[in-house]
């Protein structure tokens, strides 16, 4: 019935409801969460607090990207000092040590911060998939609201738990405005 | 009545409101008025005499500046270190403000971040044309070997300055774009021009302002922010070392490092008032800049001023102190000698006028708090001016002394990055949301729910576990 419809037409890459406040979302999507469905996200166009843990998403491997980055950072900078002070290109200045580390913290320092601040950034942007051309997201009707005063809140299709009227209605019930099929 | 009470947002505003105030400013010609093309006009003006000015300095070289034996340093290095200490306003804000929760910034950091990057183009430009040859500039970057069969001398100063400043240059700018990235998608999906929504729809690179995305952007933006923070205090005390780790009188002391960061924040909010008084009259942003933000941006400014004020004692103080005749004498000097006018303005600049801003009647007068703010920049070239030409002119021996005065390439030159700097600014107005349009959301989001006066943390549990561990 449904299945063969949309099957037939363009493929469903989810239902996404529209909804015209916070409190209404975040409580959608803990119930979306609490009928156990699993591939849920909301589109908001600002953080909005508590909807992180409404949906369950957790996330801090942008901290270790970061952290491991900084850390690359630190020993190229170290290394790249001592390596030339002493080893390629050793020059005596006033009798210094070859390796006078003191000499070498505003460097090392410095190479750490830009490489912490690329990984944080690139970690962001990949982890999030970023660039990315395309997304059937952007299907959605009224979704240039999603970063203006709307907010969303999608179930995939390839949810285990998705059917196509129950799930229409089911967003309905729990206070969007506006609920459609977008295409893939 | 009281300060305090005052909302962080004027007038009664919504998230479409909030959107459309800001990215019509942007979107529509009609919203830039007439002051707009002659500000632009004139600092286009200005701009031109900065590219004569370095055309000629290219064709003949350094000899066309007033440096000369003993004052190798003049103008070039006096707003070198004035426009970088400008910039750190802007991380100021930026950064330490969100680390320490004042979500007053909001309305402010992307008009300071931008400032940063513009201070940080017209500092960064007097270093490379003092070395005389800049198409060879690229010799300070370690890549020696294949070109020179040589390495930067990682003991000096100078090379950590160009590790501090290019560093802070991408840093900085990393930090703007990251947080643009969402403001680029509200502009690409309000955008009705199809050049407009082509090019802001490749800077946003496809953001959909998922929930994921949020938790992960809000996670680098705190750990950039973390970043930031630290770095912008490294820098200008980098830039100290240029001289403190030098033995000249004058510039061999350890208080250097705190006190030149403290009058860069002091300069640079001085400058962020200059713009955003202005910008926000023109664009009539009155609702978004409000009073309470002139207000805490103008006690910012005293308090940084008074603790270069303290520098300054503490300078005189040294030099009494040491027993050392070349640092007394360079006091002495600073107070009597050629450049004592110089001295006495500083002074009156920087320990005497800001101490206005302890008035609140002053703080809510406009065309005063202008007034100020225009004098404290003035002060804080004039401490750049003492502390270089005015040190090095008579340093040990007499016999080497002499005199700097700076020659009209200089003041051309200087000029010319302040048009630079104001042209720079006001195209950003033009082709860039000036305002942070998701975090103004966030912070109305919050008003509502009556959180803002309590402060609660301003991100999401993962990104306040990885503030804790950095």
């Amino acid at each position: 019935m449904a299945e063969q419809k949309s099957a037939m037409a363009k493929p469903i890459y989810a239902i996404v409801g529209e909804f015209d406040d916070t409190e209404t979302l975040v409580e959608a999507a803990r119930r979306v969460r609490s009928e156990g469905y699993r591939k849920v996200e909301a589109y908001t166009p600002f953080p909005v607090h508590g909807l992180t843990d409404a949906l369950d998403v957790t996330d801090s491997k942008v901290f270790y990207i970061t952290f491991i980055a900084g850390l690359i950072g630190f020993a190229s900078g170290c290394f790249l000092e001592a390596w030339t002070s002493s080893i390629d290109y050793p020059m005596n200045v006033g009798g210094r040590p070859y390796i006078s580390w003191p000499s070498f913290v505003p460097v090392a320092y410095e190479s750490t911060i830009l490489a912490a601040a690329f990984g944080a950034l690139l970690g962001m942007l990949g982890l999030n998939g970023l660039p990315r051309p395309y997304h059937s997201i952007f299907n959605t009707p009224n979704f240039d609201r999603a970063s203006q005063d709307r907010f969303f809140l999608a179930i995939e299709t390839a949810d285990r738990r998705y059917d196509p009227d129950r799930t229409v209605d089911f967003l309905k019930s729990v206070g969007a405005t506006a609920v459609s099929e977008v295409e893939a | 009545m009281l300060l305090g009470q005052e909302k962080l947002i004027g007038g009664r505003q919504t998230y479409q409101s909030l959107t459309t105030k800001i990215s019509d400013i942007v979107l529509f010609n009609s919203k830039h008025p007439l002051s707009w093309y002659i500000t632009v006009g004139a600092a286009f003006m200005l701009l031109q005499g900065l590219m004569l000015t370095v055309t000629y300095l290219l064709y003949l070289g350094v000899g066309i500046w007033g440096i000369n034996q003993p004052v190798g340093w003049g103008f070039d290095i006096i707003n070198f270190v004035w426009w970088i200490g400008i910039g750190h306003a802007g991380t100021l804000i930026s950064a330490i403000l969100l680390l320490m929760r004042q979500q007053w910034r909001t309305s402010i950091n992307r008009f300071a971040e931008a400032m940063t990057l513009f201070a940080v183009a017209c500092a960064g430009m007097y270093p490379l044309l003092h070395t005389g040859r800049p198409w060879v500039a690229y010799w300070l970057m370690p890549i020696g070997p294949n070109v020179l069969g040589m390495w930067p001398q990682f003991r000096s100063p100078l090379v950590w300055d160009v590790f501090a400043v290019s560093t802070y240059a991408t840093v900085s700018a990393i930090f703007w774009f990251t947080g643009l990235i969402p403001d680029l998608a509200t502009m690409r999906d309000r955008a009705s021009n199809r050049a407009a929504k082509y090019v802001f729809g490749m800077l946003a690179m496809g953001w959909r302002g998922s929930a994921t995305h949020w938790l992960r952007y809000e996670t680098a933006y705190l750990i950039l922010a973390s970043l930031s923070a630290p770095l912008v205090l490294s820098v200008h005390t980098i830039v100290s070392f240029d001289f403190a780790v030098s033995l000249i009188p004058g510039w061999h002391t350890t208080i250097f490092p705190p006190y030149f960061v403290a009058g860069a924040v002091y300069a640079g909010f001085a400058m962020v008032l200059l713009l955003a008084i202005p910008v926000r009259a023109m664009y009539g942003l009155k609702d978004l800049i409000t009073m309470r933000h002139i207000d805490w941006m103008c006690k910012v400014t005293m308090a940084t001023g008074l603790i270069v004020f303290y520098g300054y004692m503490c300078e005189v103080f040294y030099g009494w102190y040491s027993g050392d005749q070349y640092e007394w004498f360079m006091i002495l000097n600073r107070m009597r000698g050629p450049y004592a006018p110089f001295y006495w303005s500083l002074i009156l600049c920087n320990g005497v006028v800001p101490n206005f801003f302890w008035s609140k009647r002053v703080r809510q007068n406009i065309p005063a708090v202008y007034i100020i703010s225009i004098l404290v920049s003035i002060g804080m070239w004039l401490e750049r001016f003492i502390i270089i030409p005015a040190s090095i002119h008579r340093d040990f021996l007499p016999s080497s002394w002499g005199i700097y005065t700076p020659s009209m390439w200089d003041w051309s030159m200087f000029l010319g990055t302040m048009g630079l700097f104001v042209f720079l600014m006001f195209l950003f107005v033009r082709f860039v949301p000036m305002i942070a349009i998701a975090e103004m959301k966030d912070l109305l989001h919050r008003a509502e729910e009556g959180h803002v006066d309590h402060m609660p943390p301003p991100i999401h549990t993962t990104a306040d576990a990885a503030a804790v561990v950095d």
